[in-house]
């Protein structure tokens, strides 16, 4: 901050969130909630084959039924409706990717008609009434499989499987793995998952009565991105289309492209000139929104004797799925960013390979290569330390980024802005009874217990992506309004933005509006993903603010005819320095401010836009730390105590700042416990409902203790680092160390997620059968 | 799903938040559809299509349930509450204003069900103890909160209605 300003506790307050009141009450409005006079509905009908030539489709008795409007095929649709994935590396095969399949399907779920009828009902059982004919094609489901020589073709317009190959490198890898007194090799996949926002996506869309222009309500992380893509593919001005993210129903990632789904009801919108909608079902959002994880990783670390890090070398196959997104190139490229995690290791090569198979497409998903990232180096050093017989916590303590080496430059290029990774591991073994708790290991461990601790640290670069834009305006009547292009889905952004707005212009929290997720009352945005809003929307605002407020300090000055540095801020408005009782309030300020009552050459009107850029990614950390036991008869783990010590900077709000991580955290245990997208031998997806994919439910969460330490970011106006992954990062390996560690004693290496209790049961027999 | 009556179309008589509704629906319409297309009370959100996820969850006769296992007909004669029916004008049920204190809720999509769901509980089990809740609140998911937040909602309501029973 450049101005002084008198803090009134709201920055770092748990203030009860503005969003609520209509939430708790029923009176949200979520897409499906938006129903419009003469509203028609689609349905899509969709390939249960993995990978299928179409020989014909019969919609004659679909569209026979009454109360349908329309029945289309792929080929009966304009060529140029495809989705575009943006080309991130050089030489990046991008396949096609119509919005109704043209002559194949590559992926379960891959829709090959559609249904406009007056209702949902009616379109379903059209869909039912279309007859296609699939010739089936071999497929394949496992990335590494994809490469094996003979392997089927995914994509048959190509001649492999492989979309990309990046490295990203730095030093000198080979003489430090030459230099090696040992080295560690391990192969880690993460688990397929899948987003699963509570609410499933869905649009709804509405043309102008001449087909020239749009609105659209989409359950969507990014109005601005996702209207820019949809404009591109309908071939229409950005600017004659509205999108608004009303509320939504959580998005974890996967709500960030445009989707096949969208550009079909904008189109029908258009075409028909009448109002669509279409709402997934959960089996539609099961084989439609992108997955997450799913990478092989292949790793190398090279180490003294003594556990210091010489060098590291990862090959990642990524499983990018049977089309792109937007956004599927993005994860694998965040986890090669990150390799290193937050140890000095100056010798990397990392080399993703984008891999397509007959799945669904992946692409960010919580965390989006970060939870991959850190699982693999954390795994890394564990069994670095395991095998070289030092302490994991000397271990990692002695290949620490040290605190006075930031801004760090990392092997991979990239520079960490601050931390101490050394305090937040000292605290989680505090929070944690760190020695206590492995002295009940080892007394359990004697009585024939199956148990065992686990530690991860980690950093998570937050930000990123671009920039955010905010604007605040004092109004005539003195309120503040602040519009921000960061739109939320459950982030708490009308409170946290109101939260800043009124600290730093000293003024009630209850005179500050928030407006956000909507093309027509925003700038341009980037939108909500990536942990960015607070570091890159939050920057915006508070630099925006502060414009509002250098401007309004000379404006105050001028009606009291004082000099602008005598002026300071004072509740509700300004006073001159030293003389509280000569004060000006915002409403004076602003009646000034539009009357024209202003310093000569100063410009009417009392609003300031920031397009905020930080130009480098926040890098949050933590350390956690896990105790699981086993149970020998059934190989059921359970979690015991889970100790998570995050820094994000600065806290706005902490209440918020602790939902984010509870809410991280049950994801990451889904991931580490029973999460899993399976595809059987044939392609068929096995876990396509919430009956065979299973999720956190309340009474699985372990007992969870919380702490922070605090390192202000140096390079943001706020000091805050994101925090929105943290426990998607920082949990699963903890959990997969501890899970490691119960199961050493048995001679047990290492198992990937998810630990179910089947997957175990049958390691531990099969290692006591090894043994007897 | 509602779709244009015909000769199916049957007629039922349901009172929802204490209003009275005649209304003809097709057979096959599931309760959550009837409420939320033919009533417009949009406050019961649709998370799944197999019976997991609980944000269908309304009262029938007083009972937590389902609304998307159900069908409309069968709600013939019965008696209703929807999210929307639960505070008394603008007071919060006590229950809603736990999930507001103890931050129960991010994106809200399942806090309506959640909401309904524990209501129910402080109703048979005025003083439920964690494992209760927990229990209670297994069939209804949340993806955002990891339900830490959401069982100190249901407490801080327990709390606050004393133990009692506050029929409603
Ligand atoms: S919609 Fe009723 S349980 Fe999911
Ligand atoms: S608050 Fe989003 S699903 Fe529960």
């Amino acid at each position: 901050m450049t101005t002084e300003h008198i803090s009134n506790g709201l920055i770092g307050a748990s203030i009860r969130r503005v969003e609520d009141p209509l939430l708790i009450t029923g009176k949200g409005c979520y897409v499906d909630d938006i129903n419009l006079p003469g509203m028609l509905h689609l349905v899509v009908l969709r390939s249960l084959y993995p990978h299928a030539k179409i020989i014909s489709i019969d919609t004659s008795a679909a569209k026979a039924i009454k109360g349908v409007v329309t029945v289309v095929t792929g080929a009966e649709l304009p060529e140029h409706l495809n989705i575009n994935a943006q080309v991130m590396f050089p030489g990046q095969k991008i396949p096609p990717h119509p919005v109704l399949a043209r002559g194949a399907v590559h992926a379960p779920g891959t829709p090959v008609a559609a249904v406009v009828a007056e209702s949902r009902a009616i379109a379903q059982d059209a869909c039912n009434a279309i007859e296609v004919e699939y010739q089936a094609l071999p497929s394949v489901q496992n990335a590494e499989d994809a490469l094996k020589p003979g392997a089927p073709l995914a994509r048959e317009e190509l001649d492999n499987n492989i979309c990309y190959t990046a490295v990203k490198k730095g030093g000198d890898v080979d003489k430090a793995f030459a230099q090696a007194e040992h080295i560690v090799r391990m192969h880690i996949v993460s688990p397929r998952q899948v987003a699963l926002a509570i609410e499933p996506r869905g649009i709804a869309a509405n043309p102008d009565p001449m087909g020239k222009s749009l609105t659209v309500w989409l359950s969507t992380q990014g109005p601005h991105r996702v209207r820019a893509d949809l404009a591109g593919t309908l071939g229409m001005p950005e600017n004659k289309i509205r999108l608004i993210a009303p509320d939504v129903g959580g998005g974890f990632g996967s709500k960030g492209p445009l989707y096949r789904e969208d550009v079909l009801t904008c189109y029908f919108a258009l075409k028909l000139r009448r109002p669509i909608k279409w709402i997934a079902t959960r089996s539609d959002d099961f084989v439609t929104t992108i997955q997450g994880r799913d990478q092989a990783m292949t790793s190398e670390l090279a180490l003294k004797k003594d556990g210091t890090m010489l060098g590291l070398k990862v090959r990642v196959v990524a499983n990018l799925g049977g089309y792109l997104q937007s956004s599927t190139a993005g994860p694998p490229q965040r986890m090669m960013a990150m390799a290193p995690g937050c140890y000095q290791i100056k010798d990397c090569h990392v080399e993703v390979v984008g891999v397509f198979t007959n799945t669904v497409p992946t692409g960010p998903y919580r965390g989006a290569g970060r939870p991959e990232s850190v699982l693999n180096i954390e795994r890394l050093i564990d069994k670095a330390a395991k095998d070289l017989g030092i302490d994991r916590l000397e271990i990692r303590r002695k290949n620490f980024i040290r605190p006075e080496q930031f801004p760090y430059k990392t092997g991979v290029g990239m520079e960490y802005d601050s931390g101490d990774y050394f305090k937040s591991l000292d605290k989680a073994m505090k929070l944690s009874n760190y020695q206590d708790l492995m002295r009940q290991r080892d007394e359990r461990r004697a009585r024939g217990e199956i148990v065992g601790v686990g530690v991860s640290t980690f950093v998570e670069p937050s930000g990123g992506a671009g920039f955010e834009s905010g604007t605040v305006r004092i109004e005539r009547s003195g309120d503040i309004t602040v519009i921000t292009g960061s739109s939320s889905h459950g982030q708490g952004h009308e409170t946290v933005w109101a939260q800043i707005a009124a600290e730093m212009m000293k003024a009630p929290m209850d005179h500050v509006t928030v407006l956000h997720g909507d093309t027509y009352i925003s700038q341009q945005g980037t939108g909500t993903f990536g942990s960015r809003s607070a570091v890159v929307g939050g920057g915006a605002l508070a630099t925006a603010a502060q414009r509002v407020i250098d401007k309004s300090k000379r404006i105050a000055a001028h009606l009291v005819e004082a000099a602008p540095e005598d002026m300071v801020q004072a509740d509700g408005g300004f006073a001159v320095a030293g003389v509280p009782e000569k004060k000006v309030s915002w409403r004076q300020i602003a009646a000034a401010a539009y009357s024209g009552k202003i310093p000569q050459g100063m410009e009417i009107g009392l609003q300031e836009t920031c397009f905020f850029d930080p130009r480098r990614e926040a890098w949050g950390y933590g350390a956690h730390v896990c105790l699981v036991s086993i149970d020998r008869e059934t190989g059921a783990p359970t979690i015991e105590k889970l100790v998570l010590v995050d820094d994000c900077g600065v806290l706005i709000n902490p209440m918020i700042v602790e939902g984010q991580i509870h809410g991280g955290v049950a994801q990451g245990l889904g991931e580490a416990l029973r999460e899993q997208m399976i595809y059987a031998e044939d392609g068929q997806v096995l876990t396509g409902t919430l009956m065979n994919y299973a999720v956190m439910r309340a009474g699985d969460m372990p007992p969870l203790t919380l702490g922070e330490t605090v390192t202000p970011n140096p390079f943001h106006p706020l000091g805050v680092k994101g925090v929105g992954e943290a426990g998607t990062n920082g949990a699963p390996p903890a959990v997969a160390n501890a899970v490691m560690d119960a199961l050493a004693p048995l001679g047990i290496d290492h198992i990937d997620m998810p630990y179910t209790a089947p997957k175990l049961w049958e390691a531990i027999r099969q290692a006591q059968s090894d043994r007897a | 799903m509602t779709a244009e009556p015909e000769n199916t179309a049957i007629p039922i008589k349901v009172t929802v938040n204490g209003v009275k509704h005649e209304a003809v629906v097709e057979p096959r319409t599931l309760l959550v559809y009837f409420l939320r297309e033919q009533l417009a009370l949009t406050g019961t959100h649709v998370g799944c299509d197999t019976s997991q996820c609980g944000a269908c969850t309304i009262h029938l006769n007083g009972r937590a349930v389902k609304s998307c296992t159900i069908l409309a007909v069968q709600a013939n004669g019965k008696e209703i509450t929807t999210i929307e029916g639960l505070a008394r004008g603008d007071a919060f049920h006590p229950v809603q204003e736990g999930f507001r204190e103890k931050h129960g809720l991010q994106c809200g999509y399942c806090t309506p069900g959640m909401i309904m769901t524990a209501a129910h509980l402080l109703e048979t089990n005025p003083d439920p103890s964690e494992e209760e809740i927990k229990h209670a609140l297994e069939g209804n998911l949340c993806r955002c909160t990891g339900y830490v937040n959401i069982v100190e909602s249901v407490k801080w309501a327990a709390q606050k209605m004393g133990g009692k029973n506050v029929s409603r």
